[in-house]
């Protein structure tokens, strides 16, 4: 392969390490309204009354809106396909107070000066009604956070309302009981872990006007335009025909943008006023009303043989919708299917979930999607049952899980798919090699109270949503030979436009350059479900393999009809069409420039793909952590991680994500930790308090392929986007527990707990 | 109140209120590539060199700047092209909304530190967050750079 699996630089690399102004904000400077969102102190209340009179006549205000003045029809923000599985328990503005932050009034005006200031003049009278803040104790709790009759859930997902379940499911396979019985050991856990936020660095933001054309265009930073397009409409009860998304260069996402958290409040005030308006969500409102990670709390039960084998597990799944279900329904569900799976031995199992609405912020997408929940639950489960049989954990994984040699075999918890490819044997073998595992496990004491421990988890996810995501793109020929292509797939930074160019450069065998990608506008890219899921190499990519070959067919009839030739006597090199027979032929450049005069035929193809399988990535992580015995420390020393994500497209760019990603896994496992007060405020709204990994925090991260092919992917890719989240939590968690006999079933992992853990152990 | 400073070697004159913070006025001159990711001066976005030394922006008042010579990345695009080079070869700039400010550090950690340890690199730019990469293929990209620097 000439352009697929190089590093490549991404098309818009030199742009941003120059600082073009490619972002939301940048690109839509001049007269927009400034738009805040007036929001509830209160966790829980209902709107009394709202007296706007004094900030109204404010001069600069342009509009001052309440739940008077918007669609009272419920929805969801959660970017899925329609119909969604997250419930429609939603209005743009609600008399009822559901979490801290809600919001009350939407502001316009003509800064942000004249805009706080009538925030400040607003006067609302709340009936504080008391609030339910802890998930666990929700459930058919006298406190309702959803208790209105027109709450909706499009598809039979469990959910009701009226005792506080936003969904719930029970699977079994096999005969679980029967199989627990027969096991020499069997482990029983609680796994507790807690939300996180994206913290991607640009906020939410969303800037809005009314076009040439009196339709509503929106320029947003978000991974789903497509989504936005509809939930816009929906929302605001106007034609979904009246609404453009447009979708700069985004500052990350990470599944927060898998949301509209911002879209639609912009939206209402251009809708109102014909002006253009912009809201900027401040870091603070990002931390306290975005769309975190849920909280959870997983029960894990392993049964094993005499061997360490593993024969049959059950999860039973507790999950924190907060006040809004946003994709809570659809996280759970990899908490069970996408972490078990990886235990092929696995002869029975059972996985049961509720997803419980509390007074909390709602919850969203994050990257691993109730995957990375899962993992640390059940990787510490089974590093735990290992130790209970004094086995290395690796070797107890190596006899249980998925390797090479199940390719072929169909996956009853991961809905019955055929596995067609995996290397998480040579993965997991490659990184004990790396971190010199046999040497350094469980620990070497280093003397002065401090140990260096090694610490293990293997991870898998999809790559899509099966039967669901769609990705679609058109290749177009132009003159000299050079192609566009058109994307609906967002990249946030990931480098889709770039993978997806190197994948058609290499189909039609040319330079990367003579690709020209363009992404993001509804009204001209094709059809995408979006960036998330882990969908846009896999999908989206062969969606760029198949039109590529359909235009590739059309280019050889169009070369051979302009030099006289049948299809069947002509070749294409990539720069030209050849006869086989004689000298005839004629150049790309020149078919282009035919293409572009009225008696020959313009060329262009599209072509869309959906999948029947998602198949599944894996991953090993390895851990070398230094321990101070005496106050808890913690120092990552080194982390190894070795990635199957089938054909690597650009290793660079897969590098970066697997590197960015588990840099985010230690946040989670060491310190991320959303807090809320008594009242339900949140407590840790800034960088400050909650803290994320900066660059002295991560040690030395290094990262490596094991690429299996798989057959259903462009050129044998999987994904990879979402699995490298999964592993750093449990491989720490195993790492603290070899090095001091603590186990920490709930994080973030902190000095404070391995200490206490610590002198748990000694006075018993 | 009357300020008078210079942003990338332009002159501005301009009537600021008090409060107004200097990463929104060399916004609102058009200098875009500051950017805000914070309001606690933690993330280190909106750094760009005052004389030649960094600050952040987003904690400075534009009267501070008063009399004072502001670079931002538009005021260096030879070395932004250069370092950003070696950026782009390791696809360490994933979103890239954090590279302005993190660039502007380092042109000012390679004018301040003569052959910095990895150590040193990582003390210099512990300030300068990025969600995105994990910071490897930022550290890769800067020893690249330096070692080409030192030949
Ligand atoms: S904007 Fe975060 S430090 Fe200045
Ligand atoms: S590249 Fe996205 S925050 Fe650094």
């Amino acid at each position: 392969m000439k352009v697929v699996n190089k590093g490549i630089r991404k098309k818009d690399a030199m742009s941003l390490v120059t600082g073009k102004p490619v972002y939301t904000d940048d690109i839509t400077q001049g007269s927009y309204l400034v738009v805040k969102l007036l929001r509830s102190p209160h966790a829980h209340a209902l709107i009394e009354d709202i007296d706007i009179e004094k900030a109204k006549n404010l001069q600069g205000i342009e509009c001052i809106l309440t739940y008077k003045d918007v669609p009272q029809v419920r929805f969801t923000t959660a970017g899925q396909s329609y119909p969604e599985p997250s419930p429609y328990d939603r209005l743009i503005l609600d008399k009822r107070i559901r979490c801290v932050g809600d919001p009350v009034a939407i502001v316009a005006g003509i800064d942000e000066k004249t805009v706080n200031k009538a925030l400040d003049r607003i006067k609302v009278k709340y009936n504080v009604l008391e609030p339910i803040l802890d998930f666990t104790k929700a459930k058919d709790n006298k406190i309702i956070v959803h208790p209105e009759d027109n709450f909706k859930a499009l598809d039979s997902i469990g959910a009701d309302n009226k005792r506080n379940l936003c969904a719930s499911e029970c699977t079994e396979y096999g005969n679980v009981e029967e199989d627990f019985n027969k096991c020499a050991h069997v482990i029983e856990r609680t796994y507790h872990t807690k939300a996180n936020n994206q913290t991607m660095m640009e906020t939410f933001r969303t800037a809005t006007n009314i076009d040439a054309y009196g339709r509503l265009n929106i320029i947003s930073s978000t991974q789903v335009p497509f989504h936005v397009r509809r939930i816009v409409a929906n929302a605001l009860q106007i034609p979904k025909s009246k609404v453009r998304v447009i979708k700069p260069r985004i500052g990350g996402g990470f599944g927060a943008k898998q949301s509209v958290v911002s879209e639609i409040f912009p939206s209402v005030v251009t809708i109102k006023t014909g002006k253009p308006a912009k809201l900027i969500y401040s870091r603070k409102e990002s931390f306290t009303n975005g769309s975190p990670r849920h909280e959870s709390e997983i029960t894990v039960k392993i049964g094993a043989d005499e061997n360490g084998i593993i024969k049959v597990i059950s999860m039973h799944t507790l999950w924190n919708a907060g006040a809004y279900g946003d994709h809570g329904p659809t996280t759970v569900g990899l908490a069970g299917h996408k972490a078990m799976t990886i235990y092929k031995s696995m002869k029975s199992f059972k996985f049961d979930y509720e997803v419980i609405y509390s007074n909390t912020m709602g919850a969203g997408a994050y990257r691993g999607y109730g995957a990375t929940q899962g993992f640390f639950a059940l990787e510490s489960a089974v590093n735990e049952l290992a130790a209970e049989l004094n086995m290395d954990p690796t070797v107890l994984r190596m006899n249980s899980m998925l390797s090479g040699e199940h390719v072929g075999e169909t996956m009853p918890s991961y809905f019955n798919e055929v596995l067609n490819s995996c290397n998480l044997d040579k993965c997991l073998i490659r990184a004990k090699e790396m971190i010199d595992w046999d040497r350094k496990y469980p620990f070497i004491d280093i003397g002065n109270n401090k140990v260096r421990s090694v610490g293990c988890a293997v991870a898998m996810q999809g790559s899509g949503i099966s039967d669901v995501d769609v990705g679609a793109v058109e290749i177009r020929l132009n003159d000299d030979g050079f192609y566009t292509l058109m994307i609906g797939a967002t990249d946030m930074g990931t480098g889709c436009d770039t993978i997806l160019a190197q994948m058609a450069a290499e189909a039609l065998d040319c330079d990367f350059d003579n690709v020209v990608v363009h992404g993001v506008d509804t009204d001209l890219s094709p059809y995408d479900t979006g960036s998330y899921a882990s969908s846009t190499t896999y999908i989206t990519g062969m969606a760029v393999v198949k039109a590529c070959e359909s235009l590739r067919s059309k280019i050889i009839n169009e070369g051979a009809r302009l030099i006289g030739c049948l299809p069947n006597e002509v070749d294409f090199d990539g720069e030209k069409i050849y006869s086989l027979n004689n000298e005839k032929q004629i150049s790309l450049k020149d078919i282009g420039n035919e293409s572009f005069l009225g008696f020959n035929n313009y060329l262009t193809a599209s072509a869309s793909q959906s999948s029947p399988v998602s198949p599944p990535p894996f991953m090993a992580g390895l851990v070398e952590l230094e321990i101070d015995k005496l106050t808890g420390k913690i120092d990552i020393i080194d982390y190894v991680a070795v990635v199957d994500c089938g054909t690597v497209i650009n290793p660079n760019l897969a590098r970066v994500q697997t590197e960015g990603g588990i840099v985010q896994g230690i946040g989670m496992a060491l310190y991320e930790d959303i807090i809320f007060d008594e009242n339900g405020r949140m407590v840790n709204d800034s960088f400050l308090q909650y803290k994320i990994p900066a660059r002295n925090d991560v040690g030395t991260i290094r990262v490596e392929f094991e690429p299996s092919y798989e057959p259903t992917g462009p050129f044998g890719a999987k994904s990879i986007g979402e699995i490298v989240i999964n592993t750093p939590s449990p491989a720490i968690a195993n790492a603290v527990y070899n090095a001091t006999k603590v186990n920490i079933r709930k994080l973030p992992i902190t000095s404070e707990k391995i200490v206490m853990g610590i002198l748990d152990i000694e006075n018993k | 109140m009357e300020i008078n400073l210079w942003i990338n070697g332009k002159e501005f004159k301009d009537d600021v209120l008090p409060d107004t913070v200097l990463i929104d006025f060399i916004r609102s001159k058009g200098f875009y590539s500051v950017k805000r990711g914070c309001e606690t001066s933690n993330c280190g976005l909106c750094t760009v060199l005052m004389d030649g030394k960094p600050i952040l922006s987003c904690s400075t008042l534009a009267l501070r700047g008063n009399g004072h010579d502001i670079t931002t990345i538009e005021g260096i695009e030879e070395e932004a092209l250069e370092f950003g080079g070696f950026m782009a070869d390791q696809g360490a700039e994933q979103c890239g909304f954090c590279s302005p400010g993190f660039i502007m550090t380092v042109i000012a950690m390679k004018n301040e530190l003569t052959n910095p340890s990895e150590e040193e690199i990582k003390n210099y730019l512990n300030g300068n967050l990025c969600r995105c990469t994990g910071y490897m293929g930022q550290l890769r990209a800067i020893k690249k750079y330096l070692e080409k620097g030192s030949k």
